[in-house]
């Protein structure tokens, strides 16, 4: 791996320029009013996604801590964004029922961006605090329900100077408005920011702590025995994770144009640990294939299920609003029986070029 | 008299009304392989979990190296249930969790072979040296901690290359054959850096020669770094062959301690534990 080092840092440069230039140049080639448009939602969400996967992942598939709370950290995290990038003319309007509201500053968007990852990481140690000293089933309960209530705490009326209660904040900055010289962002903003915080996981998996984290996963009382700290390195990855859930979150509010606590259910947790499941519990490269294959399919491809014609067959008896999340649930439960490992396992990009030559004889060996 | 590294003063282990260890006082000073014999529910991996942090024991103290490591006395609920026949009172409650004792310098393995199965061998050891790393995840994710990064690796390389393991690696834990797989668990606890190392079973499922060969094993890393060894063990030739000195435990008391001659003869271990010859 030593070796490889070098070679590992520019394949992936390279790779990542690659991606930074075909988005831009996506952007520029796909006129808005053509049907392939929709492929310029589907980057720019799927990023999103990818992200917030990919931080699901390194809790549930690296560090063996299952929780259900992500919807309420990106839920954290687009607010927080949203809130301090609305431009103080706009506040008037935006806050019309709270006298412009409590906040009466503007900070630019990397620091709102910053700062709303660390708001959700915040949250996240008050609720590790208690829970992460149990076992792990208690997490999931406990970030699911904090889920709910912080949604419904967002849309509380005292709180209405800050979160606007439960009407919808808009006007702040969002990747569509970004632009360098005329070149418009709103596609490479997303890739690239996207890219980036996963490259740091991926960076962070790959270090001595990712794998105490795999340690913790594999066997507490083993990794325990270790000299590992389980409670401080749970604690840290469900802050790191929670941190990059909020970033995503505030992401999701850049990419659409409004912000409301109402649309982060626990059906969007559910959403993301389907990427997780079929991306393969274990693999970022599973993560971030199956959230572009997601969202394509669910914005794209199976919408006509929803809408009446699908393949060209017209039958808007069945395919009513609700049939696509049939179909999703058919797809899970056909992953969940026949293809437990998702469609990547535990394998990552890399694994796939790697020749391996010692897979022969251990082949032989079984 | 050698320097002392463990002490065990009066050590009760209480699990609601089941006294698991009774009142155990143990010795074990440096550079000794001191042997932890008795029948099955004696209590002997009990007396591990109390040393190594995994239960806090109801009444007693565990001594490291002279300082005292783990205290406690019964408290709330067991202040009325305590069965115990302890000497001694202990006001301080001293309950490190399992790391911190392991980075005092006590490591161990486990009856049933916890490895970190899914990980390469390579890993294993790596995981190991982990927790005397100068990093912390910031520098760890920005690459900053290249250095120590080097030197674990290095370290666990050198480690591994000793145990004869090195050819395997690349190869995922759990696919070892038995014998290399509790092999990988010693070097495992070795990479921790430990003084004392207890062995729980190490010769579980090992036939006679790789018993043999583990005597040896035990011998050679004592002297290579320069370990003072607790096992439990059932294998009574390898006991008695490896020992310096034997505590003999059934349910939960402390019968007969002593040189293995010592207690190969003690009337109350062969009632106990080691049977007539004549039984078979």
């Amino acid at each position: 791996m030593e070796t490889n080092n070098k070679r590992t840092v520019l394949i992936t440069a390279l790779a990542l320029l690659l991606l930074y230039a075909l988005a831009v140049v996506l952007d520029l080639c796909i006129p808005v009013t053509s049907s392939w448009a929709m492929l310029l939602t589907v980057i720019q969400k799927g990023s999103v996604y990818a992200l917030v996967a990919v931080s699901m992942n390194l809790l549930n598939g690296f560090t063996g801590l299952f929780s259900l709370g992500q919807a309420g950290f990106m839920l954290i995290g687009a607010y927080v964004y949203a809130m301090f990038t609305i431009p103080v003319a706009d506040r008037m309007s935006v806050y019309q029922y709270y006298d412009g509201g409590l906040i009466q500053f503007y900070l630019p968007w990397p620091v709102a961006l910053v700062l709303a990852g660390l708001a959700a990481a915040l949250f996240a140690y008050l609720i590790g605090l208690p829970v992460l000293r149990l076992r792990s089933d208690y997490l999931a309960i406990a970030t699911l329900g904090f889920a709910e209530i912080i949604r419904a705490i967002c849309q509380w009326d005292k709180l209405g100077p800050l979160t606007n209660g439960s009407n919808v904040l808009r006007s702040y900055t969002r990747f569509s408005s970004m632009e360098i010289g005329g070149l418009s962002l709103a596609t490479l903003a997303p890739v690239a920011l996207a890219s980036l915080c996963i490259l740091l996981i991926v960076l962070l998996i790959n270090s001595s702590y990712g794998r105490a984290f795999k340690a913790i996963r594999e066997d507490e009382v083993a990794a325990e025995a270790m000299g590992i700290n389980l409670f401080h390195h749970k604690q840290l990855a469900f802050c790191i994770s929670s941190f990059f859930a909020g970033v995503g979150g505030a992401m999701l509010a850049m990419f659409a144009s409004t912000v409301q606590a109402a649309q982060f259910k626990a059906a969007m947790t559910y959403e993301l640990l389907l990427i997780v499941v079929i991306g393969g519990i274990g693999s970022v490269t599973g993560s971030v294939l199956a959230s572009f294959l997601f969202i394509a399919a669910s914005e794209w491809w199976l919408r006509g299920l929803d809408t009446g014609t699908f393949l060209g067959i017209s039958a808007p008896g069945i395919f009513r609003s609700g049939f696509r999340l049939v179909v999703f649930s058919v797809i899970i439960m056909i992953f969940v029986l026949f293809f437990r490992r998702g469609i990547m396992g535990t394998k990552e990009l890399p694994d796939l070029f790697r020749r391996r030559p010692k897979a022969g004889r251990k082949g032989a060996s079984q | 008299m050698s320097e002392n590294v463990l002490h065990m003063d009066h050590v009760t282990m209480q699990f609601g009304g089941v006294v698991a260890v009774n009142n155990l006082t143990l010795d074990v000073n440096r550079g000794e392989i001191v042997a932890l014999i008795g029948p099955n529910g004696a209590g002997k991996t009990t007396a591990f979990n109390c040393i190594t942090g995994v239960y806090e024991p109801t009444n007693g103290r565990v001594d490291f190296l002279g300082k005292p490591m783990v205290e406690n006395h019964p408290q709330g609920k067991m202040k009325k249930l305590y069965a115990g026949e302890d000497h001694g009172s202990y006001p301080k409650v001293l309950a490190p969790t399992p790391d911190r004792i392991t980075k005092l310098g006590i490591a161990r393995t486990f009856q049933n072979i916890r490895l970190f199965s899914a990980l390469t061998v390579f890993e294993n050891v790596l995981i190991a040296k982990h927790m005397r790393a100068k990093q912390n995840f910031l520098t760890a994710t920005l690459r900053l901690n290249y250095k120590e990064e080097q030197r674990m690796r290095r370290e666990a390389t050198e480690l591994l290359a000793e145990q004869d393991l090195l050819r395997l690696k690349d190869e995922v834990a759990g696919s070892l054959p038995y014998g290399l797989q509790r092999r990988l668990e010693i070097a495992r606890a070795l990479a921790t850096g430990p003084q004392l190392l207890l062995l729980d079973e190490p010769a579980a499922g090992m036939n006679p020669q790789e018993t043999l060969e583990l005597t040896a094993f035990i011998h050679e890393i004592r002297d290579k770094y320069g370990l003072t060894v607790l096992m439990i063990e059932h294998h009574m030739d390898l006991v008695m062959e490896i020992s310096d000195r034997i505590y003999v435990l059934d349910f939960g008391r402390c019968i007969a301690e002593g040189t293995p001659a010592e207690v190969q003869n003690n009337p109350r271990v062969i009632d106990a534990y080691l049977g007539v010859d004549e039984d078979g």
